[in-house]
């Protein structure tokens, strides 16, 4: 005897309701991974953005010979605590390279104090009582406002709140990570070609795989420690240089490429590999022709992935000197160099009030530069991918 | 139950036929070739402690369509690789005997597989272009074999080997276009452009259209019998009526041994072994 409709829909109705459950369920932990990235996204951006604009006042500057000597003479007394004593440092050198100014007085928009800057974007107790009235005067006749910070693009760190940028530890992050490529790329693919295309499937291979997957999941500081023992102790490497932190990256990197290459090969339908093979292909001419082109998108997307991974990186540059304190711009492989991810880290401990937003806004650059490496990832896939 | 019977029915064949000589058929096709192309001798072949072949003689004769029929499992396939040594690419597969070609052995060490594989093409079973334009799918091989020189050599190169494919009236116009555009059937007459394009001796055919239509198989077929003039074209195939059309000698595969080689059209109609005879009409495969 079947069972009816009515029998088997009952029965039904327990199995539906457990996997109605199991569904919102997963809907619910989606949305709360999203809420978790709203949150945090949103928190970055509105303690961050304040850090794209700077204050600036329009006062008299008086390039006297006074002035040459000592900058705060360049302006009257009762601003001098308002503008930034590292724009009044400048003054000297300015009149040295231009000897026209000597003598003359100019109204000019200057780079305000941090304080003044807090003070305008509603930071409580940032100026003395007098001050803030000064400041209040000017805003009101026009001549203070918060306008694009573009020292923040261009400045090395500083002490001083209002000079301080991340221009030198982006710099640093891009010379560090081009050692890391040039060394990761190709020692990593060319590893996973042989593990994957021509070695045989022996105990030391194995072995070889095995730590390679253990490798990946060293904490990085370990990594450090290698750098600093290897690198600088042993083959004197410059310390805190783009060479020894991007070396020290490479080791952490390099796991990632190897693997995901790996996976990239193995996903190379094998009709390829015999077609090839079919028509006389060696192992390499069958590689470089046929398996490389069509794996492309995968390793691309894996090196990406892993030089952004390398790029959030901290822990590892600790310890092999790389944060520091790097007011100027380098440009060398060899020079002491911070990186983005540093950077912040020193500015989230320093005291300043002003310091926190530009902590916050350092870490929207490294977000937009990580977002921008990871979409042209995607779009390397796209654009490489083809069908078989 | 069904392995004691054919045990049994193999010691005592129903003989009509003169015994055969090792590797010879047992009845002659007076219209086929009798230039010897491969001689296989004693062939043995392991996947670890496994055996796929086990004593294997036969000869292949040059252009002929030699076909290689047998239950799945019967070790037809991995024949057909010990022909151009692509069981070279798999792991733990061990091989004793001869396979000798050309004075010879396709085995010995100082034999390249790529010298081999050059003179021996090979056709898959799923068709498998590379993810290339039509063109540089023939013109690869060729080109990497040093066999043109020039521009105008590899595009007369190209059109010979599709037209031979009969494949060029239908891509004259989109050779730029990738060949796994292609219908199934067209890309496995692309395939087979490709194994012709650097001239080999044999083509080895691993059942080429069990992933094809009715009409596209008989293209293929028909394919088969013209290339035949030029080419010693060993297939495998599961399709007895295919067998039976285009093959001038049939060799019938079980448990790794080679039961019964014989004259396609003796074989499908007068076999000489029970078991052939029972596998050929459908009592077991």
């Amino acid at each position: 005897m079947s069972q009816s409709f009515d029998e088997i829909t009952a029965q039904l109705k327990r199995r539906h309701r457990r996997s109605a459950r199991l569904k919102y369920m997963s809907m619910g932990a989606l949305i709360l991974a999203a809420a978790f990235l709203l949150v945090f996204i949103g928190d970055m951006l509105i303690k961050g953005l304040p850090a794209f604009q700077q204050a600036q006042i329009q006062v008299e500057v008086h390039y006297s010979e006074q002035a040459s000597q000592i900058p705060p003479a360049a302006v009257s007394e009762d601003v001098r605590p308002l503008v930034s004593r590292g724009y009044l440092r400048l003054i000297p050198g300015r009149m040295r390279e231009n000897p026209e100014l000597l003598g003359t007085t100019r109204m000019e928009w200057v780079l305000a104090d941090s304080s003044v800057d807090q003070y305008l974007k509603g930071t409580e107790d940032a100026l003395r009582a007098s001050e803030a009235r000064v400041v209040e005067r000017l805003v009101e006749a026009g001549r203070a406002e918060l306008r694009f910070n573009t020292t923040f693009f261009t400045n090395g760190d500083s002490k001083m709140a209002e000079l301080a940028g991340i221009a030198s530890a982006a710099v640093g992050t891009v010379l560090t990570l081009i050692v890391t490529m040039l060394v990761c790329f190709p020692v990593g693919v060319m590893t996973a070609v042989y593990l994957e295309e021509f070695a045989p499937d022996n105990r030391l291979t194995q072995l070889i795989e095995i730590n390679i997957n253990n490798l990946a999941a060293v904490p990085s500081i370990l990594f450090g420690l290698l750098g600093l023992a290897i690198y600088i102790n042993f083959f004197g490497v410059p310390r805190s240089s783009p060479l020894v932190g991007g070396l020290t990256l490479a080791l952490m990197t390099l796991p990632v490429i190897i693997i995901t290459t790996r996976s990239a090969l193995r996903s190379v339908p094998d009709g390829i590999r015999q077609a090839a093979f079919g028509v006389g292909c060696s192992r390499w001419q069958v590689v470089r022709d046929h398996v490389l082109p069509l794996s492309l998108p995968g390793i691309l997307t894996g090196s990406i992935i892993g030089m952004a991974q390398a790029m959030g990186e901290t822990a590892p540059l600790i310890i092999v000197g790389m944060v520091a304190f790097i007011p100027d711009v380098g440009g060398s492989f060899t020079d002491a160099a911070t990186v983005m991810p540093a950077q912040i880290f020193t500015w989230a401990g320093e005291p300043d009030r002003a310091f926190v937003e530009k902590t916050a806004g350092g870490i929207l650059v490294l977000l937009a530069v990580l977002i921008s490496l990871n979409a042209t990832a995607v779009w390397l896939r796209k654009k490489f991918e083809r069908r078989w | 139950m069904l392995n004691e019977q054919i045990v049994e029915s193999r010691e005592k064949p129903r003989g009509v036929q003169r015994q055969p000589a090792p590797g010879e058929p047992v009845s002659r096709n007076e219209k086929a070739n009798h230039e010897l192309s491969i001689r296989v001798r004693d062939l043995n072949l392991w996947y670890g402690n496994n055996q796929a072949l086990k004593n294997i003689d036969i000869d292949i004769y040059q252009r002929n369509v030699t076909a290689l029929i047998g239950p799945s499992g019967c070790g037809k396939s991995t024949f057909l690789r010990c022909l151009n040594r692509m069981n070279d690419l798999i792991k733990g597969v061990r091989v004793t005997g001869l396979v000798e070609m050309d004075g010879h052995d396709v085995n010995e060490a100082r034999m390249d597989e790529v010298a081999l594989r050059r003179r021996v093409g090979m056709v898959f079973q799923k068709p498998n272009p590379f993810p290339k334009s039509i063109y540089e799918n023939v013109a690869y091989a060729p080109r990497m074999h040093d066999l043109v020189s020039r521009k105008a050599e590899q595009d007369e190169l190209v059109e010979r080997a599709l037209t031979d494919a009969g494949l060029w009236n239908e891509v004259k116009d989109k050779l730029q276009q990738p060949g796994t555009s292609l219908s199934g059937g067209q890309q496995q007459r692309l395939c087979i452009a490709r194994a012709i394009a650097v001239q080999p001796d044999v083509i080895l055919m691993d059942e080429p259209t069990s992933a094809l239509d009715p009409i596209s198989t008989a293209t293929i077929e028909d394919l088969m019998d013209k290339l035949k003039q030029q080419f010693t074209i060993v297939t495998v195939t599961h399709n007895m009526q295919q067998a039976a059309r285009v093959a001038d000698y049939t060799a019938f595969f079980h448990l790794g041994e080679v039961i019964e080689y014989n004259d396609t059209q003796m074989m499908f109609s007068n076999p000489y072994t029970k078991k052939a005879e029972d596998y050929i009409t459908g009592r077991y495969g």
